[in-house]
């Protein structure tokens, strides 16, 4: 008893530095990061930020539940367009009769914004997950992947009869996030320092990361967290344990979704457009490889995966833009491809000798 | 004369042209050992199914302690209160020992969404208690000490126990064990045993599918006899060892399988 | 009348397509039950490796005959993707064989990526006009009239739908009434067994993705010469509705494959150009994609097993 104790002391003293620590990482990392890149590393940072967003969603549906999905930037989809539609001048050239009733413009505010786009994503996450539930891992997988085509397909194509989305020339002047009249895409003067848009959206994007990670680690460690893992591990036999697995599904799928259209909102108003081609089945298999190379199921893991994914493209983009230039004196090698090279060897590479992935779980102690 | 927990009458079942199960009748008093032996193929897994709601039957009633139950769905039985165990221990092999448990406590229990964020007082409360529950139960079945350890990591015959005390934990008024004696060694066989009886004699019903003879005939309350889909035979060990029938369709020479 | 006839046509060549992709798709899962993620671009690459030896071919030969070039290249190209697919099973896919179900398809999708960017290296991004050495001309099925135009097809689209007819009669009897045609039902019905029989189950399977691979570069390279083009893209839709066709057929089945592929071919066909006539060109081709995604969902929501199939798709 008294080992316990003391490892449990131990643990416990260990998870506050680890705390302090990734306290003081948030909130420096941005400074050096620009220190080291300037706005454009800050600006990637953000993205990675957003991609962080993403996978702890879909952790919770693969990672958690087990469900493969490879259609879920349909949620990043849905919540960017609902934001596009709702800050953007787009709807108000449509509709005059909308453009009479708003004078001012349509310019919703973000707090109005989020919840809505989460509670949009997550409805689609229950009707896109629905006719799935009694299917097996490979064609739940291929159903998903065609929800997400079709979702894009739509999203290209509703310009006719009525124009919704624009089509694929996509929704521009998005509004930028606005707080109290504060622009996050402005240069602001704070304490006598220069500070750029990046660095606002970093913080607002890192408090959200937070407020998510926050929620997945009390869903991990509780009793719906528990029953979507006995489901990944042996649906059949958390069925005969009286799991209602079908609803627990559905609940992963909800939430699932709903973070991903969180983050597709907060893209909208950082880019300041939306467009199809941004939602394609590659993106899927990003977010995906991000939380299979990272750890699935294991949160620490799936950061680790994103930060590293999302800043592969742009150090290959430096390195080998550089190193071919030295080497060759041109650069024959787009460094976009050399991603997806890379991407495509870590998926089969981590499968054959990883497949818990690079920082995996490790429940339950010796042995 | 108390009226039979597991009260189960006229189950037919096909499969195809083959009759898996024709007119099987079951009827288990409460605080009883129940027997299902037969041959291979005789159609006790498949009676199990049905009952525990894997197969639908053709037709047949089902009574769960004075309730009649649909056995439509899995997780409904379960929450009727029947728990099973599968032949082949089917674990939760990524969480721990104590995680299993707790998951089988799950039907019993209420923290939802809202509770899961915000760890209000009651959610934590009930929390610490599945806790405690899941730790008695290791305690009960002996596996307390591996509370922590994955639960694959196990050997087979405390994996057994973990998978009967997840199967308790769900509070179910019938425990029904699919051939929880497969693969065991004699030593583990007996130590099984002990444990079936503790279970027992500490009020709860068991429903037993099992090959091994000896053990059945030693454990058991009542038993009931199936070959080719019917039951030929019904009564204590000692009527069922001596009907000729049973003898005459898998008995025979060799007591021991 | 005559869109009918027209859409009966087009839909009977994408249809040839897609059953000869789809072939692959099932025969790798009637033996591994792995859904082959790559398969699709077996086709892209078999479609592209041809072109470029047409153009080898032309420019060295130039006094070689159309129908010449092109059957070698045909040749050649389904040789590569035989080897191309010998290759994918044993790296990516034979190390998981007792793996959870989810780790061949991760690596699938692995493979898929690896082979976009390769193509995307040798051909680069823009799509290649691949050169049609079949004639193209119009023929006349139905004559039309004032306000209808009659129903076309050409020697291309013919040469697509006989050569894919005889492959697949050619196929039925490998499977039917040769040893190794009974070696590979064999294996998959249960490898186990088959290897007490004295058949090595890797050679069938060694031989399955083979045969798949080099169908895979048939569709993909006739695929070309319908359309004039190839890119590094062209595999990915193909193969989602070659998949969508072997499990509207029934998984696991030959027969079930080139119904599903024929089949899936005309829904497509057939959907769209009456779509768009009902709706006046507002909702036509543009949401062709989504007819065969639409029949994916519908065929394993309501009959996972498909027309011709007994394997179910629920959860094993």
């Amino acid at each position: 008893m008294n080992l316990t104790a003391l490892i449990s002391q131990n643990t416990a003293s260990r998870a506050r530095y680890g705390l302090v620590l990734f306290a003081l990482a948030i909130v420096l990392a941005p400074w050096l990061v620009g220190h080291a890149g300037g706005n454009a590393w800050v600006r990637t940072l953000d993205f990675a930020l957003l991609y962080i967003m993403l996978a702890l969603g879909l952790n919770i549906v693969v990672g958690y539940a087990g469900l493969l999905d490879l259609g879920f930037i349909a949620f990043y989809a849905v919540g960017a367009y609902l934001a596009a539609l709702l800050s953007s001048p787009h709807l108000l050239s449509q509709f005059p009769a909308l453009a009479a009733a708003l004078p001012g413009g349509m310019h919703t505010p973000l707090w109005v914004i989020l919840p809505l786009a989460g509670l949009l994503a997550a409805g689609f996450g229950i009707v896109l997950g629905a006719p799935t539930l009694r299917l097996r891992g490979d064609y739940l997988a291929i159903v998903t992947l065609g929800f997400g085509e079709i979702i894009r397909i739509f999203m290209r194509n509703l310009d006719r009869p009525i124009n919704i989305t624009n089509g694929p020339k996509g929704i521009s002047s998005v509004d930028p996030v606005q707080l109290f009249g504060f622009s996050l895409a402005r240069t602001h003067e704070i304490f006598g320092l220069r500070v750029t848009s990046v660095y606002f959206y970093y913080y607002l994007f890192a408090l959200l990361v937070v407020l998510i990670l926050f929620a997945c680690i009390r869903l991990e460690h509780s009793r719906i967290g528990r029953a979507w893992v006995a489901i990944r591990e042996d649906e059949d036999a958390a069925q005969a344990m009286g799991l209602d697995t079908r609803r627990l599904k559905l609940l992963a799928f909800a939430i699932g979704a709903a973070f991903g259209g969180i983050s597709g909102a907060l893209f909208a108003s950082f880019q300041g457009f939306v467009s199809p081609e941004s939602f394609s089945l590659n993106e899927s298999i990003a977010v995906l490889a991000m939380v299979v190379l990272g750890g699935m199921g294991h949160i620490p893991g799936v950061i680790l995966g994103c930060v590293l994914l999302a800043a592969l493209p742009e150090v290959l983009r430096a390195s080998m833009g550089s190193l071919q230039q030295t080497l060759f004196g041109q650069v024959l090698i787009d460094p976009e491809i050399i991603r997806q090279l890379f991407y495509g060897l870590a998926l089969i590479l981590a499968m054959l000798y990883r497949p818990a992935g690079l920082w995996p779980a490790r429940r339950g102690g010796a042995q | 004369m108390s009226t039979p927990l597991l009260h189960i009458q006229q189950v037919n079942k096909h499969f195809g042209g083959v009759a898996a199960l024709t007119d099987v009748s079951l009827s288990i008093e409460p605080g009883q050992i129940y027997g299902l032996i037969g041959p291979n193929g005789a159609g006790k897994t498949t009676f199990f199914n049905v009952m525990t709601g894997l197969y639908s039957a053709d037709s047949g009633s089902f009574v769960l302690d004075g309730q009649a139950y649909k056995p439509t769905s899995v997780h409904k039985v379960a929450q009727v209160g029947i728990a099973r165990t599968f032949q082949n221990i089917r674990l939760f092999n990524a969480m721990s020992v104590l995680e299993n448990v707790m998951v089988g406590r799950h039907i019993r229990t209420r923290n939802g969404l809202w509770a899961a964020l915000s760890r209000h007082r009651r959610a934590r409360e009930e929390e610490a208690q599945t806790r405690q529950i899941a730790l008695e139960l290791l305690e009960y079945v002996g596996i307390a000490a591996f509370a922590d350890y994955r639960a694959d990591s196990l050997s087979y015959g405390h994996q057994r126990r973990l998978e009967i005390a997840r199967a308790l934990a769900t509070e179910p008024r019938l425990l029904a064990l699919d051939e929880p004696a497969a693969g065991m060694n004699a030593t583990e066989k007996l130590q099984l045993r002990g444990l079936l009886e503790k279970i027992r004699n500490d009020g709860r019903t068991l429903l037993l599918i099992e090959h091994d003879v000896k053990l059945v005939m030693g454990v058991c309350d009542r038993i009931s006899v199936l070959d080719y889909g019917q039951v030929i035979a019904q009564g204590t060990p000692e009527e069922v060892r001596r009907h000729p029938a049973v003898i005459q369709a898998y008995l025979g020479a060799s007591a021991h399988v | 009348m005559d869109t009918l006839i027209q859409q009966l046509l087009n839909g009977l060549m994408l249809g040839s397509l897609y059953a000869l992709v789809a072939l692959g798709y099932t025969m790798v899962y009637g033996i591994l039950r792995i859904i082959n993620f790559a398969h699709g671009d077996l086709l892209m690459m078999g479609a592209l490796v041809g072109l470029s030896i047409i153009r080898t071919l032309q420019s060295a030969f130039p006094a070689l005959p159309d129908v010449a070039v092109l059957l070698l290249a045909t040749l050649g190209a389904m040789a590569f993707c035989a080897a191309l697919a010998v290759v994918i099973e044993r790296v990516a896919y034979r190390r998981l064989r007792n793996a959870p179900r989810m780790a061949p398809l991760i690596s699938g999708i692995g493979v898929s990526l690896l082979l976009q960017t390769v193509a995307m290296l040798v051909w680069s991004r823009n799509p290649q006009m691949f050169v049609q050495l079949l004639p193209l001309d119009p023929i006349e099925v139905t004559a039309g009239d004032a306000t209808h135009a009659g129903a076309i097809t050409n020697i291309t689209s013919l040469t697509t739908i006989g050569v894919a007819l005889a492959v697949m009669l050619g196929l039925l009897l490998l499977v039917d009434h040769t040893r190794l045609g009974r070696a590979m039902r064999a294996v998959a019905e249960n490898p186990q067994v088959a290897s007490l029989m004295g058949i090595n189950p890797n050679r069938i399977i060694v031989i399955t993705f083979a045969i798949g691979g080099a169908l895979a570069a048939l569709a993909g390279i006739m695929m070309a010469s319908n359309y004039g083009s190839a890119h590094f893209y062209m595999g990915f839709l193909p193969g989602i509705k070659a998949f969508t066709a072997a499990v509207l057929g029934g998984i696991g089945n030959l027969k079930g494959a080139m119904l599903g592929g024929i089949l899936l071919g005309l829904i497509e066909a057939l959907g769209t150009g009456y779509l768009g006539e009902l709706t006046g060109g507002v909702f036509g081709s543009n949401y062709q994609d989504v007819f065969a995604f639409l029949v994916l969902i519908a065929v394993l929501v309501f009959r996972p097993s498909g027309i011709l199939g007994e394997r179910l798709a629920t959860r094993a």
